[in-house]
């Protein structure tokens, strides 16, 4: 019995000693996280927000990248993009271009990446069908799209969207695959391969046989990517300060005082350190009294202190809202109409919010210190954001202080995030904060087209929650998207329209613009980018790789 | 023999059945809507998220009358399908199960019976002499009030960061893969350390303290006094009186090992460990039925076994048990 256990240990051992460790190599490794908060189970294109982040971008790659800080569409996969008339749009793919198993990549491959949508219309972008009429195959470079109604500003978005799918793969799936598979061994044409996963963390191995290496003479720096997931944002602090994250698109708290300790790399060296992603909103429930009054909503705006909540809640990592939401990029900037936010702004000034409601016939009459509404019923309001967000948490404590101080009678509620979800999109919140759809893009058609979703139903899953009806508004919405891209002043006139209804009407009030949380480790990755060395929008977040992410890999050097 | 393990085997049935039916129903008493919280998380144009929303509720079978789903539930799980997780969609939930229960399993079987067996160890001889027992005590009695958490926090600081001895994130380190090596097995075994002995030490007062209590307890029994009046060494009549007084202990164990896949969350969470804990807590906030349904289910299962276990253990050990259920053996 004792010589049986001895050999088997003495096995064990062996084999223990005999196999071979595998070992990253720090100087060829980039770790990042912030944009995984799930177990990475899903590598699915087709559902891209469920999506482990690198799918789209790193894995799969889309016809054009978008560069928002010089507001220029990089053709991608594409080799040159025309709109040879008012209905079609022709591309031209690059030569030469390949998937990851070897096999070309063409024309083909784009054409079954749309059509499958017509073919499947539960996937996400076959509302598309509703105004492409069809594409034709000119050859195996060449795609024309005739569209029944050309949507030039969602067509834009779109581009560098949808990812392209192997057709020899994908024609072999059945629709269940399609909608509801993993996809885990994911094959694309993109940067980087599908190499392994656990728990915590997704591998991607750089492809070595990557087109764009031998035709436009790019290689990302990291022969692998770490994206790793931690539990708490501390964790990741403490792993950046060590040196082991070298990205990390985090929100960690007290960045501006660790700026002074540790060499930690930001976007911007002062205040506010970070770049604006995305806007924040109140929204303004308009089907519900008050809040269906336009008066009153109007006065609320003047009466938030955006510049505190800058101050005190986000240590000045973010940057104050303009009147209109606009974040302050080209793409948007360009059509910001000053005239009419001069006339039809509004700034933080109480007095005028005193004012405003005191006209609108918001009054104090039965003593209680709160007004009450014209017809005399009583106004009590609760603002809701997400248990857990804490920078959220605080900001509606003191937009409802604010609030308070001009005589409303307002409380802020941090219901768990399901609960926030249901309120938000059924319509049964009075006032929400909300950010999902103001990301930076090409064109604020975006950002309207989520503000002024015009299908108002019983559950309002992206934008508009605030249920606002305003068929004049809806319809400038959609003429402005039909406006082709080279016609800015048309462009300008409409959506000048548009912004002058927003802001008298103001059914959703922009707060601040959320940062773009990029804080990076100089211990093995150096030549980030950054204010001096703007050439990346150095996001990992799903999404983003294509805006900017996957151009960052390329030009990062090793520390030595 | 027989006539005893058709009863145990005939209640546990009727007991599984009922926690199961508990555990499907339970979920669907929150409010809220899981597939509006799956679609939340999608970023495309809104038009696109209303046919996504119909399509998945159709797929995962919620738009049908409960009684149905209630049904089909139990046609899945008789076939070993335990339904897709709206959390991690579109994973299905065994698989979930299947990758994160063995890092609780290797954390937690050898904490608990590890701190089992010391913990045994160290009461006995805590209840020699009184001497020993009044300085020893009161250290188990901190150590059982020990929040896990605290306890967590502090080894990580102190052996993690100002000693630097450990590792103190993951099951193993980022720059590796899992492999039959020494490097992966020391490697996994440096990270697995320090949530093991913040489990260890806290749970090996509480069963100390129990153990003390049943010693002193039989030392008071008849058989005891009969042995010293008949010259007995204190070691045999220690021997004897262990052996009774383990017996609750055993029970104890059984109850404990059962919850193992309750997995130890707040341990998760310090250490970024992978485990159910965590996933558990996620699943609950994200109203992810399924998961949350799989989840328990593997608790109940865990336990009802482990009872089961216990009892047929109980047999061999305790021959009390073995004749008054009319002695067959």
């Amino acid at each position: 019995m004792k010589k049986l256990a001895f050999f088997v240990v003495l096995i064990l051992v062996i084999s223990v000693l005999i196999f071979p460790a595998v070992r990253f190599k720090r100087s060829e490794t980039l770790y990042a996280g912030g944009g995984m908060w799930a177990p990475p189970s899903n590598w699915n294109p087709i559902t891209p927000w469920n999506a482990v982040t690198g799918t789209v971008g790193l894995i799969y790659e889309t016809l054009y990248l978008y560069d928002p800080l010089k507001d220029e569409m990089v053709p991608w996969l594409v080799e040159k993009g025309e709109w040879e008339g008012p209905n079609v749009f022709k591309i031209v793919l690059r030569k030469g271009l390949t998937w990851s198993d070897g096999k070309p990549l063409t024309a083909e491959d784009v054409k079954f990446t749309f059509e499958l949508s017509k073919k499947i219309p539960e996937i996400y972008y076959s509302p598309l069908w509703n105004w492409i009429d069809r594409i034709e195959m000119l050859d195996e470079r060449t795609l024309v799209f005739k569209f029944s109604e050309a949507r030039y500003h969602e067509w834009l978005y779109n581009l560098y969207q949808i990812p392209i799918l192997p057709k020899h793969i994908w024609e072999k799936k059945s629709k269940d695959e399609i909608l509801n598979g993993t996809n885990e061994g994911a094959i694309g044409s993109g940067a980087y391969l599908f190499e392994t996963y656990d728990q915590d963390r997704m591998v991607y191995l750089r492809n070595e046989n990557w087109w764009a290496t031998k035709l436009l003479g790019l290689k990302p720096a990291p022969k692998r990517i770490v994206y790793l997931r931690v539990l708490s944002n501390n964790v990741a602090l403490g792993m950046i300060m060590k040196g082991e994250l070298d990205i990390s698109n985090f929100f960690l708290p007290g960045v501006p005082n660790l700026k002074k300790y540790y060499d930690i790399h930001t976007w911007f060296k002062d205040p506010p350190y970070m770049l604006s992603d995305n806007t924040a909103f109140l929204f303004l429930n308009t089907i519900k009294k008050p809040m269906d009054d336009p008066k009153f909503r109007r006065a609320l705006a003047f009466a938030i202190d955006v510049e505190k909540i800058v101050r005190t809640v986000f240590e000045r990592q973010v940057l104050p809202s303009n009147p209109l939401g606009f974040l302050p990029i080209d793409s948007w900037m360009k059509y910001y109409d000053e005239k009419v936010v001069e006339k039809y702004g509004f700034k933080f000034d109480p007095e005028t919010a005193k004012k405003l409601l005191d006209e609108a016939g918001y009054k104090d009459v039965d003593g209680d210190g709160y007004r009450e509404a014209p017809d005399g019923s009583k106004i009590h309001l609760k603002i809701i954001v997400p248990y857990g967000w804490t920078d959220w948490m605080e900001s509606i404590k003191i937009i409802a202080d604010n609030f308070r101080k001009i005589g409303l009678n307002v409380e802020a509620k941090f219901p768990d995030f399901g609960k926030y979800w249901e309120d938000l999109t059924s319509g049964k919140f009075d006032m929400a904060i909300n950010n999902f759809g103001s990301q930076l893009s090409s064109t604020p058609w975006t950002l309207y087209n989520w503000l002024f979703n015009p299908e108002i139903s019983e559950y309002m899953y992206n934008g508009n929650f605030e249920r606002y009806k305003n068929d004049e508004l809806f319809d400038l919405i959609k003429k402005f998207n039909l406006t082709p891209m080279d016609k800015t002043n048309e462009a300008k006139s409409i959506i000048s329209k548009i912004e002058e209804i927003f802001l008298k009407e103001m059914p959703a009030i922009p707060l601040w613009y959320n940062g773009l949380w990029f804080q990076a480790s100089k211990s093995a990755w150096t030549n980030w980018p950054s204010e001096n060395n703007p050439y990346a929008y150095p996001c990992t977040w799903g999404g983003r790789w294509q805006m900017g992410g996957l151009m960052m890999l390329t030009k990062l050097k090793p520390a030595k | 023999m027989g006539r005893y393990l058709r009863r145990k085997i005939t209640i546990y049935i009727l007991t599984f059945f009922v926690a199961v039916t508990l555990d499907w129903m339970i979920p669907r008493f929150m409010p809220g809507n899981p597939i509006l919280i799956l679609v939340s998380r999608f970023t495309g144009l809104p038009q696109s998220a209303k046919v996504m929303y119909s399509y998945l509720v159709k797929a995962f079978g919620l738009d049908e009358p409960l009684w149905k789903q209630y049904l089909n539930f139990w046609i899945a799980f008789l076939k070993g399908d335990l339904g897709v997780s709206i959390y991690m969609y579109p994973k299905p939930v065994v698989d979930i199960l299947k990758q994160a229960v063995p890092y609780d399993v290797a954390l937690l079987l050898p904490s608990i019976t590890l701190s089992w067996i010391v913990g045994n160890k160290l009461g006995a001889v805590a209840a020699r002499t009184k001497k020993l027992d009044s300085i020893v005590l009161p250290i188990f009695y901190i150590l059982t009030a020990t929040p896990y958490l605290w306890l967590g926090i502090l080894l990580a600081w102190f052996l993690g960061v100002v000693l630097g001895l450990f590792p103190i994130a993951g099951a193993y380190s980022f720059s590796t893969v899992p492999s039959f090596s020494l490097d992966f097995i020391l490697d996994f075994l440096g990270h697995w350390i320090l949530p093991f002995l913040s489990l260890f030490i806290v749970m090996l007062g509480g069963w100390a303290i129990g153990m003390r209590n049943m010693i002193i307890y039989e030392l008071e029994a008849d058989y005891v006094k009969y042995l010293e009046s008949l010259g007995a060494s204190q070691q045999l009549i220690r021997k004897y009186a262990f052996r009774n007084a383990v017996l609750p202990q055993v029970t104890g164990l059984a109850l404990q090992l059962g919850t193992i896949v309750a997995g130890a969350l707040t341990t998760e969470i310090i250490f970024s460990y992978p485990g159910i804990g965590y996933i558990l807590l996620e699943a609950i906030l994200h109203e992810d039925y399924f998961l949350i349904q799989g989840c328990f289910l593997f608790i109940i299962l865990g336990v009802l076994l482990a009872n089961f276990f216990i009892d047929i253990i109980y047999v061999i050990i305790d021959p009390r048990i073995r004749y008054s259920y009319g002695g067959e053996i």
